[in-house]
C-alpha cells in the first residue's frame, strides 16, 4: 500500500515521538545502570566511579533481597487472584439487566478514578484505625475485639487496599468480554442440558479467557511496581517490604544510591523476565 | 416419537401481544415450516416451543405429556440456530459431544454416535477442527450433527440457511429433507423464504402478525390460498391481484392470477399492454406487463424464446380455470 516515499515521510514524522520516548527512557536507564556500577554515598561523601559488580553482589546477598521478592510475589499473586475472582462475578452480575444500571456500572469503576495515595490513607485512616475504623466499629457492634488489621495482618490489609483499587479495571475489561457473548450460544448450551453451573464453566469461561490473561498481563506490569499503598500504610514494615520498596529503602534510607541502583536494575530484568513469560502465554491465547 | 401441540399459546412482551392465543397440531415425523414476513412471531412461536421463551397462557404438549413449564434441556428437543451457535473453543468432536457430555451418556456410545453422525454429514475429516477453520456449510452441518446425536423428538431449526450463499442453500435444503427421509423424526423450520417452505414442508404454516393464516401442504397453499396475503406470499413471483372492473365481472372484489397462469396470445387478450422490465432465465422469461387502467404491472411468465422487447404490445389471456376469487374481506370465494 504504502509508497516508498509515504513510507519515509512517515518515520520523519513519528521520529520526534520516538525521540522524546528514547531520551525519556534511555536517559535514567543509563544514569541508573552508571551508579548501579559506582560507591556513591552523598551523605558520606563518597563517589567512586567504579567498584565493578560489589552493588550487585552486595543486593543480592542481602536477605532482604531474598524475602522482598517472595512479598513481592505473594502480594502481586493474591491481588491478581481477587481481582479476577471478584471481576468476573462482578462482570457476571452487571450484565444482568436491573434497575439503574448505568448509575451502578459508573459506582463499581469509581474506585480506579481514586489515586493510590489517597485510597491507601482512606482505608488506613476510616477503615482499618483501630480507634476510628468502621471496621473497629463494626466488631465492637458484634462485641468483637477491634482487630487492628495493619499492625496484625498488614501484608493482607495492602493486599485488600490495592484489589479494591484494581478490582474496578478487571470487572470493566471482563464486562465487555461478557457482553461480547452471543446469546445463541448460551441459549444451545440450555437446550443441549448444560445447567447454569456447566454454561458458566464451558461457554462462559473459556470465552473470557482471553480477557483475564489481558488482565494479568496489564495488571501484574502495574502492580509490580506498588508503592504508594506500602509507603503510607506500613512504610515497608511488618513483612510487606516489596522489591520496589527495598530498592526505594536503600536508595533514600541509607543513602546509598549505588547499591539502590543496582537493585533498580534487577528489579528491572526480572521483571521483563516475568513480562516474557506472560507475552508467551497471552500471545499463546490471543492466537486461537 | 414427536408430536407437539400448542393449545391457545399466546404471548406477550409487556403490553405487546406478539402471539395471539393460537393452535396448532405437529403430527409426529412431520416436516412442518412455519413461514411469513419478518417481524410475524414465527421464530418466538418456534422459541416458545423449545422452551427458550415463556408462555404467557396456554399448554404446550409434547407426546401428549404438558411441557409448558419443563426447561428446554427437559423437553428432548434440538435446536439449529441462525448463526449455528457452535462453541469456538472446542473441536468438532467436542461440539458434536457436548449435549452428551451433559447427559452423563457413555463413552463408547458417544463415540459411536459421533461417529455415525460425522459419516452422515461428511465430517469425519474435520473433527479435529475448530468451527472457526470451517465454511458456512461445514459449520451448518456440525450444528447439525450436535443435534442429530441426542436422538430428539424432534429438530427445531431457525432459520438456518439465511447465512449461506445460493448455492449453498439449495445443496443444505436438499440434505435437510435427506436427513428427514431418512430419521423420520418431526422437524420445525421457521424460514421467511417461500421457495424453502415449499420445498421442503409436508406442512406449512403461514403467519402474519402471530396469526395463523392458513395451515396445509404445500400444493394445497399453493392452489387454494385461503386469502389473499397467502396468495400472495406463496409462489414465486407473485401472484398478479387484480381489483375493479374486472375483478367484478368475475363476482369478486380482488381476483388473482399467477404469472404462470397467464397465456402470451397474438391478438384479442383480456388484457393489452406494453412490456416493461423481462427477465431471461433461459428456461421461462418473466415480463413485467404495463397495462393502462391497472396501477400495477402484472408479471406474465412465457417461455424461454419469447420474442418480446421492452416497449412490444403484448395480448395476454388467463386461463380461466385457475382465477382466484377473493371477497371484499379477502377470504376465498369458493
Amino acid at each position: 500500500m504504502a509508497t516508498e516515499h509515504s513510507r519515509s515521510s512517515a518515520r520523519l514524522m513519528i521520529a520526534p515521538a520516538v525521540f522524546v520516548l528514547l531520551v525519556w527512557m534511555l536517559v535514567p536507564l543509563i544514569m541508573t545502570l552508571y551508579f548501579s556500577f559506582a560507591d556513591y554515598r552523598p551523605l558520606r561523601a563518597t563517589f567512586e566511579t567504579w567498584i565493578g559488580f560489589d552493588n550487585y553482589a552486595s543486593f543480592l546477598t542481602s536477605s532482604s533481597f531474598l524475602s522482598s521478592i517472595g512479598t513481592t510475589l505473594w502480594m502481586v499473586g493474591s491481588i491478581l487472584l481477587i481481582t479476577i475472582l471478584g471481576g468476573v462475578l462482578l462482570a457476571l452480575l452487571l450484565d444482568r439487566p436491573m434497575f439503574g444500571q448505568g448509575i451502578v456500572r459508573i459506582l463499581v469503576i469509581a474506585p480506579f478514578f481514586v489515586m493510590p495515595t489517597v485510597s491507601a490513607l482512606v482505608w488506613k485512616n476510616m477503615f482499618f484505625n483501630v480507634d476510628n475504623g468502621l471496621f473497629s466499629y463494626l466488631f465492637k457492634f458484634f462485641g468483637a475485639q477491634p482487630f487492628d488489621f495493619l499492625s496484625q495482618l498488614p501484608l493482607f490489609s495492602i493486599v485488600i487496599i490495592v484489589a479494591w483499587q484494581w478490582l474496578p479495571f478487571a470487572t470493566l475489561i471482563l464486562l465487555t468480554a461478557v457482553q461480547s457473548l452471543s446469546s445463541e450460544q448460551l441459549e444451545a448450551a440450555e437446550m443441549d442440558g448444560a445447567p447454569a453451573l456447566s454454561r458458566f464453566w464451558h461457554i462462559i469461561l473459556p470465552h473470557l479467557s482471553r480477557a483475564i490473561t489481558v488482565v494479568i498481563l496489564i495488571q501484574t506490569i502495574f502492580l509490580l511496581s506498588i508503592f504508594a499503598e506500602i509507603f503510607v500504610t506500613t512504610n515497608g514494615a511488618f513483612g510487606t517490604r516489596t522489591l520496589t520498596y527495598l530498592v526505594y529503602q536503600r536508595v533514600l534510607e541509607s543513602q546509598n544510591i549505588g547499591l539502590g541502583s543496582a537493585g533498580g536494575i534487577i528489579a528491572v530484568i526480572l521483571a521483563n523476565i516475568v513480562a516474557i513469560f506472560l507475552m508467551r502465554i497471552v500471545g499463546k491465547n490471543l492466537d486461537n | 416419537m414427536g408430536r407437539i401441540t400448542l393449545d391457545k399459546v399466546q404471548k406477550k412482551f409487556g403490553e405487546v401481544e406478539v402471539i395471539p392465543p393460537l393452535d396448532l397440531t405437529i403430527e409426529d415425523g412431520e416436516f412442518v415450516v412455519f413461514v411469513g414476513p419478518s417481524g410475524c412471531g414465527k421464530s418466538t412461536l418456534l422459541r416458545l416451543i423449545a422452551g427458550l421463551e415463556d408462555v404467557t397462557s396456554g399448554e404446550i404438549r409434547i407426546d401428549g405429556s404438558p411441557a409448558t413449564n419443563l426447561p428446554p434441556a427437559k423437553r428432548g428437543l434440538a435446536m439449529v440456530f441462525q448463526s449455528y451457535a457452535l462453541y469456538p473453543h472446542m473441536s468438532v468432536r467436542k461440539n458434536i459431544a457436548f449435549p452428551m457430555k451433559m447427559a452423563g451418556m457413555d463413552q463408547a456410545e458417544q463415540e459411536r454416535r459421533i461417529a455415525k453422525a460425522a459419516e452422515a454429514l461428511n465430517l469425519t475429516d474435520y473433527l479435529d477442527r475448530r468451527p472457526g477453520q470451517l465454511s458456512g456449510g461445514q459449520r451448518q452441518r456440525v450444528a447439525i450433527g450436535r443435534a442429530i446425536v441426542r436422538e430428539p423428538a424432534a429438530f427445531l431449526f431457525d432459520e438456518p440457511l439465511s447465512n449461506l450463499d445460493a448455492a449453498l442453500r439449495v445443496g443444505m435444503r436438499m440434505e435437510i429433507s435427506e436427513l428427514h427421509a431418512k430419521l423420520q423424526t418431526t422437524m420445525v423450520y421457521v424460514t421467511h423464504d417461500q421457495v424453502e417452505a415449499m420445498t421442503m414442508a409436508d406442512k406449512i404454516v403461514v403467519l402474519r402478525a402471530g396469526h395463523i393464516e392458513q395451515v396445509g401442504s404445500p400444493l394445497e397453499l399453493y392452489h387454494s390460498p385461503r386469502n389473499t396475503f397467502v396468495a400472495s406470499f406463496i409462489g414465486s413471483p407473485k401472484m398478479n391481484l387484480l381489483t375493479g372492473d374486472i375483478a367484478r365481472s368475475h363476482d369478486a372484489t380482488t381476483i388473482g392470477i399467477r404469472p404462470e397462469h397467464l397465456d402470451v396470445v397474438e391478438s384479442e387478450g383480456t388484457f393489452v399492454g406494453r412490456v416493461g422490465v423481462s427477465e431471461h432465465l433461459g428456461s421461462d422469461t418473466f415480463f413485467h406487463v404495463h397495462i393502462p387502467q391497472m396501477e400495477e404491472p402484472m408479471t406474465v411468465r412465457a417461455g424461454g424464446e419469447v420474442g418480446l422487447r421492452h416497449g412490444d404490445t403484448i395480448h395476454l389471456h388467463p386461463q380461466a380455470d385457475k382465477i382466484h376469487r377473493f371477497d371484499d374481506r379477502g377470504l376465498r370465494v369458493a
